[in-house]
């Protein structure tokens, strides 16, 4: 049994029309839609990830897999309505609740978000309050699913920056003091504490230098596979993709074109696109 | 419906059945190169199947069929698993990841480092991960790590910064490390000198005798000799002989 699965997702920013699915994608070589003008950011996507397993979800820019990686996470705000101006499709089901997640009621989605599937978010600054502390950034999280001794909150947010590799002494330090790859690493901290089944990661090391980039991956690897927590990771970078997950997707146009083992898309590429993936890499 | 149906004891552990691959470059206007044609052998329990071949004849791309690194495209790897027998060419992911995490070890002459992990534990934790105690696996390794006699100061060390030798003995020793049913090798001791080499035979030796059944492509003939049981040849990706070690000219093996 899958742990989190999602069938046919789809979502469209626009009004939509008939024409949409059928005039975008890999075929059509785009992801607007020519009658409408509709963008479909991601169509048809089935997935499924089980426990502790690593799902890689590569592909270049614009190619839908934040659109997945905010859906599969529950992003977005209200049912299937997205942010303005956008529509969601499809299913998610997850072990832990009978029925579509897309369709939960709001305190539901919310506790489902707090406790059970976490998103890091590709944009820092949409995880996370900079001018509030490291550890307060943390201990929010806590809070949302109803922590309130002081003295265990700071223990249990303790206990997170030391697994997490954060200097403890920084804690209550604001967090745009920190450098990027502890803003990331607080992300992460923040992601995993209260101890979630599924952790969605957007982009976890766009913007760090190479050397923080490792540190990053090399703290969430260990952690992940200690924890034995669920993973999805989204990048564009396929040696992210590599170095983590089990298994990959490979997305364009808002499609999957190709999924497998990570070892095997990497080494015997069958769709025309990941290879030119594959040999893109420098 | 069930993957597996259960195998007499009598089956060999790996049985190659007309397994063919292809590779279509749609970069080169959809040109279709041949990797494996028709290839068909078995691997008898605890036996060490060397194979050989010049290069370009297939045996990377036949070990990495094998790990399902390569997708098969027509054919049969029956795998006879202490549950029943797997095809390996055709099964789900799944089943593949859970195969690799407990029963089929592969190396091949590179090692795929991870960043920031000191050679120590590049092979204790898979261990660790596999269940056995920091300190036993830590202990494994070292142990390891030592009888294929890479120097105790690098094992604290950060392997991307090894000699292609000492980082051979790394991959080989994570390879090993967890003791899997089935392991396939793919050159693992090509860069290593003649006294490392030695050792690295002696392992493999005791591996055998603990059971273990072995695929491997080498290059040494003294490695091919001292430890293999029987050679298949690889020509023009298909496969030229298979016999007894003893019925080769020396040429052939090297």
């Amino acid at each position: 049994m899958s742990l989190l699965e999602g069938a046919d997702l789809t979502k469209i920013y626009g009004d939509g029309c008939e024409s949409c699915r059928a005039r975008t994608g890999d075929s059509a070589g785009t992801n607007q839609c020519p009658v409408c003008g509709s963008v479909v950011a991601c169509a048809d996507v089935n997935l499924s990830v089980a426990e502790g397993e690593v799902l890689g979800i590569v592909g270049e820019s614009g190619s839908g897999k934040s659109s997945l990686a905010e859906t599969l996470a529950l992003a977005a705000d209200d049912g299937g309505e997205g942010e303005s101006g956008s529509r969601i499709e499809g299913e998610i089901r997850y072990a832990g609740h009978e029925g579509n997640l897309l369709e939960v009621d709001y305190e539901t989605r919310h506790r489902l978000r707090n406790g059970d599937i976490s998103l890091v978010h590709q944009h820092v600054r949409d995880g996370l309050e900079l001018d509030f502390s490291g550890g307060g950034n943390v201990a929010e999280k806590l809070l949302s699913a109803g922590w309130r001794n002081y003295e265990a909150v700071r223990e249990r947010v303790r206990s997170l920056f030391e697994e997490t590799e954060i200097p403890v002494g920084r804690m209550d330090d604001p967090t745009h003091t920190y450098s990027g790859g502890m803003q990331r690493r607080v992300q992460i901290a923040r992601a995993l504490a209260n101890d979630p089944a599924v952790v969605v990661l957007d982009e976890p090391t766009t913007g760090l230098d190479v050397s923080v980039q490792a540190r990053v991956l090399d703290t969430f690897r260990r952690v992940q596979r200690e924890e034995g927590v669920a993973a999805i990771v989204v990048s564009h970078d396929l040696g992210v993709v590599r170095l983590l997950a089990d298994r990959t997707l490979v997305m364009r146009h808002g499609r999957v074109v190709e999924s497998g083992l990570t070892d095997r898309i990497m080494e015997d590429p069958h769709h025309e696109y990941t290879q030119t993936l594959i040999n893109s890499v420098i | 419906m069930s993957e597996f149906e259960s195998a007499p004891a009598s089956t060999p552990l790996l049985a190659v059945e007309n397994l063919h691959k292809t590779f279509d470059m749609h970069a080169l206007g959809d040109k279709r190169v041949v990797g494996l044609e028709d290839v068909s052998f078995a691997v008898e329990r605890g036996e060490f199947l060397a194979v050989v071949g010049e290069s370009g004849s297939g045996k990377s791309s036949l070990l990495k069929c094998l790990y399902r690194t390569y997708e098969p495209s027509s054919g049969r790897v029956l795998y006879a698993g202490p549950n029943g027998t797997v095809d390996l060419a055709s099964c789900d992911d799944r089943t593949v990841i859970d195969l690799r995490t407990k029963a089929i070890g592969y190396t091949s002459q590179f090692l795929d480092e991870i960043p920031r992990v000191p050679a120590v534990d590049v092979v204790a934790r898979p261990l660790h991960e596999g269940g056995m105690a920091v300190d036993a696996a830590r202990e494994r390794a070292e142990m390891l790590l030592s009888r294929l006699r890479l120097p105790e100061a690098l094992w604290e060390a950060y392997p991307a910064t090894f000699s292609g030798g000492e980082r051979q003995r790394v991959n080989l020793a994570q390879a090993i490390a967890p003791k899997p049913r089935l392991l396939l090798l793919d050159e693992p001791t090509s860069a290593l000198d003649p006294e490392t080499r030695a050792a690295a035979i002696d392992l493999l030796r005791e591996f055998l005798d603990d059971g273990t059944t072995i695929v491997g492509v080498f290059h040494n003939r003294d490695v091919v000799e001292a430890v293999a049981d029987r050679v298949v040849v690889l020509e023009d990706a298909r496969v030229r002989e298979i016999g007894p070690v003893e019925a080769f000219d020396r040429e052939v093996i090297a």
